[in-house]
């Protein structure tokens, strides 16, 4: 059982939504985001997405593209982000960690050698952006075997047919895009959204978590009954790249933290 | 009878790869997508109405095929091997790229799509999309990235004119790959009506094979007119590449004749250092993913990926087509570089001994020959592809050589 499955089942028994905050890892720099990942529990994060950075983030919008330059322009690299996840666990060994970015850098690093580090750092989980269940033996697979979670996302585009697929190796949770489109676009929708997750609900057990064009702590409230939780990353980088305090930043991730979970 | 079991022409598998590279690596929204477009480009390559339609506009509104030219003159002056050369800028839009443009349309067509999408970089591929979009009445919107709409203005314009609209790519630096990320951004936002139409033998499963299969015209009319001309196949085919198209398109069909030699030109730019001011992945990359497929990539230690370099904007890419990676992997194709000085020494003696403006592209492909043909017998037959004319280039070869224009 990794440390997601421990805090879904602990936000079950409480029968309360998990606030999933994301967040770019060395934007603007790597003391940034250590100030912010260590004050994210005390706001009331259930989960930490961690932004790995990549030079083409083909399914990020404009926040987070440019959130991922300013952290390669400081010199973020693979190694200085499990530092940070390193530094963090030094202070806590509770709140889950799911590394969320792209494949290359990963498959430069060498899959083994990526998931041995990535473990012994205290990531709990992974989420890989360009693989879908076609492509499970290059790193889903063995994650799974490591002990990490590999956390499938399922989008409007996944139909009946094709779900079973998405769902098979996936663990931790589902993560559904609400919408077709980038990360940080439109508003999502919860009428369109909860018969979706009602669906993918009835084939699986594991937690629904919803992402995807949620901004505002009423979007948050208006969506997390639709399933188990609800993720915020581009309002959140938005706040941290205009230059907010670190208590103006925590301050609104706590916002949303009690939307998603009242 | 073809020797399946030692064919280089049956791939890619029924995971997209070429060996190890290829695949289908995007996010899970484009998936069905890219399934959906699998399946109906394999129902279409079987259907012989889809290429009765395709032949009809190759010959009538492409105007294929393309002569296959003997450059006496250059031959003469090489003093080596006969050199032929494969007159693909010669169709309309003045290059290669609109045989595969053509296919993709065709198909976006009975698919039901009505708006195509386009990544560019020089703005060959956006121009032969403008093109045929206007022909059949489909919206087009072409991603471009916004320094070389700067740099290609007149190419920007002829777009524009043809109706299509053209998006300055501001995101990451704002090049050819970039437009290729926007490219796929839209697509994953508009996933009913929108078709991607891309420009080379890259992306995911299936656009390197599909792509290939309507770039081979090339090769198939080359291996007739080569027939008729010399009453045998040629010794060596060369190619320049920047994705790979073209040079897949004149490869694929001899790559069962293990008495062809066949050799690609990759972009060497300032030189292959580890500077890498150039765009030759092959000869100084790794391999990776990025955009939907493994193949080599111009990326730094930490997977991180690199600008490429080249004197072409065509050829200005940081990956290649996966069948390429392949090719290199297993030997059956060499693939070698030629910097920006070489391919300008190129450009001007085609213009002086065969009174053809060749692309910055195939000039490429030129230099290799002028390196290679003083050295071999005078009955040793090469074959270049010729994939585009160079009027589009005349500004950026002006300026290298200290002329101005304005």
């Amino acid at each position: 059982m990794t440390r997601i499955d421990a805090k879904f089942a602990a936000l079950k028994s409480e029968g309360k939504k998990a606030f999933v905050a994301y967040i770019m890892a060395g934007d603007p720099d790597p003391e940034t985001t250590l100030s912010v990942m260590q004050g994210l529990p005390g706001a009331g994060v259930d989960v930490i997405e961690l932004g790995l950075p990549f030079t083409d983030p083909m399914a990020d919008g404009p926040t987070i593209q440019v959130a991922g330059q300013r952290a390669l322009e400081g010199g973020m690299t693979l190694d200085r982000t499990l530092q940070l996840v390193r530094d963090f666990r030094a202070g806590d060994d509770q709140t889950p960690i799911v590394l969320m970015g792209y494949y290359n850098p990963i498959y430069s690093r060498g899959v083994d050698r990526f998931l041995d580090e990535a473990k012994t750092a205290g990531i709990d989980g992974l989420i890989i952006v360009d693989l879908p269940p076609e492509e499970d033996e290059e790193l889903c697979i063995p994650a799974q075997k490591a002990g990490l979670n590999f956390i499938r996302l399922a989008t409007p585009t996944t139909d009946a047919k094709r779900l079973p697929k998405v769902l098979q190796n996936t663990s931790g949770f589902v993560y559904y895009v609400s919408m077709t489109g980038i990360t940080g676009s439109a508003d999502a929708q919860a009428g369109d959204v909860s018969p979706e997750v009602a669906r993918i609900k009835s084939q699986t057990d594991l937690p629904v978590v919803i992402g995807f064009g949620i901004k505002t702590p009423e979007a948050a409230a208006a969506m997390a009954p639709a399933g188990d939780g609800v993720v915020v990353g581009s309002a959140i980088v938005d706040r941290i790249a205009r230059g907010d305090s670190l208590d103006d930043v925590l301050a609104f991730v706590g916002s949303l933290a009690d939307a998603t979970h009242s | 009878m073809t020797d399946l079991v030692n064919s280089f022409m049956t791939g890619p598998d029924d995971k997209g790869r070429f060996g190890d590279f290829g695949g289908r690596f995007v996010s899970e929204t484009l998936m069905p997508l890219i399934l959906e477009l699998e399946e109906q480009y394999n129902y279409a390559k079987t259907d012989q109405s889809f290429w009765d339609e395709m032949d009809f506009l190759w010959k009538h509104y492409v105007g294929r095929p393309s002569p296959l030219y003997f450059a006496e003159r250059l031959t003469e002056r090489l003093g080596g091997a006969k050199v032929y050369m494969k007159r693909d800028e010669l169709n309309h839009t003045g290059a290669h790229k609109i045989n595969n443009v053509l296919g993709q349309i065709i198909l976006a067509r009975r698919m039901g799509k009505t708006r195509i999408i386009a990544e560019t970089g020089a703005g060959q591929h956006g121009v032969a999309t403008a093109t045929v979009c206007a022909k059949f009445g489909l919206k087009c919107v072409v991603y471009m990235g916004a320094h070389d709409v700067e740099r290609q203005q007149p190419n920007v314009f002829r777009m524009r004119l043809l109706g299509a609209e053209v998006v300055p790519v501001t995101s990451g630096r704002g090049t050819l790959k970039d437009a290729m990320n926007d490219a796929l951004r839209d697509w994953v936002t508009n996933v009913r009506d929108t078709f991607y139409c891309i420009g080379t033998v890259a992306g995911p499963h299936p656009y390197p094979a599909m792509v290939r299969d309507f770039q081979s015209i090339i090769g198939k009319e080359t291996r007739e007119q080569m027939m008729e001309a010399e009453g045998r196949l040629p010794d060596t085919v060369i190619a320049a590449i920047g994705g790979g198209s073209n040079s897949m398109g004149l490869f694929y069909p001899f790559l069962d004749d293990k008495q062809v030699s066949i050799i690609g030109v990759e972009a060497g730019g300032k030189g292959v250092t580890e500077k890498m001011e150039h765009c030759a992945s092959l000869t100084g990359g790794r391999p990776g993913v990025l955009h939907g497929n493994r193949t080599y990539l111009l990326q730094d230690d930490d997977g991180q990926i690199l600008e490429g370099f080249s004197i072409s904007a065509g050829l200005d890419y940081p990956g290649i087509g996966p069948e390429h990676s392949w090719l290199h992997d297993i030997g059956r194709a060499q693939y070698v570089a030629i910097t920006d000085n070489e391919a300008l020494e190129a450009f001007q003696l085609c213009c002086e001994t065969e009174g053809i403006i060749p692309a910055l592209e195939p000039s490429h492909a030129l230099a290799h020959v002028m390196k290679i043909a003083p050295e071999l017998p005078a009955d040793h037959v090469i074959c270049m592809n010729m994939c585009g004319r160079g009027d589009k280039d005349i500004y950026t070869v002006a300026k290298a050589l200290g002329r101005d224009l304005d």
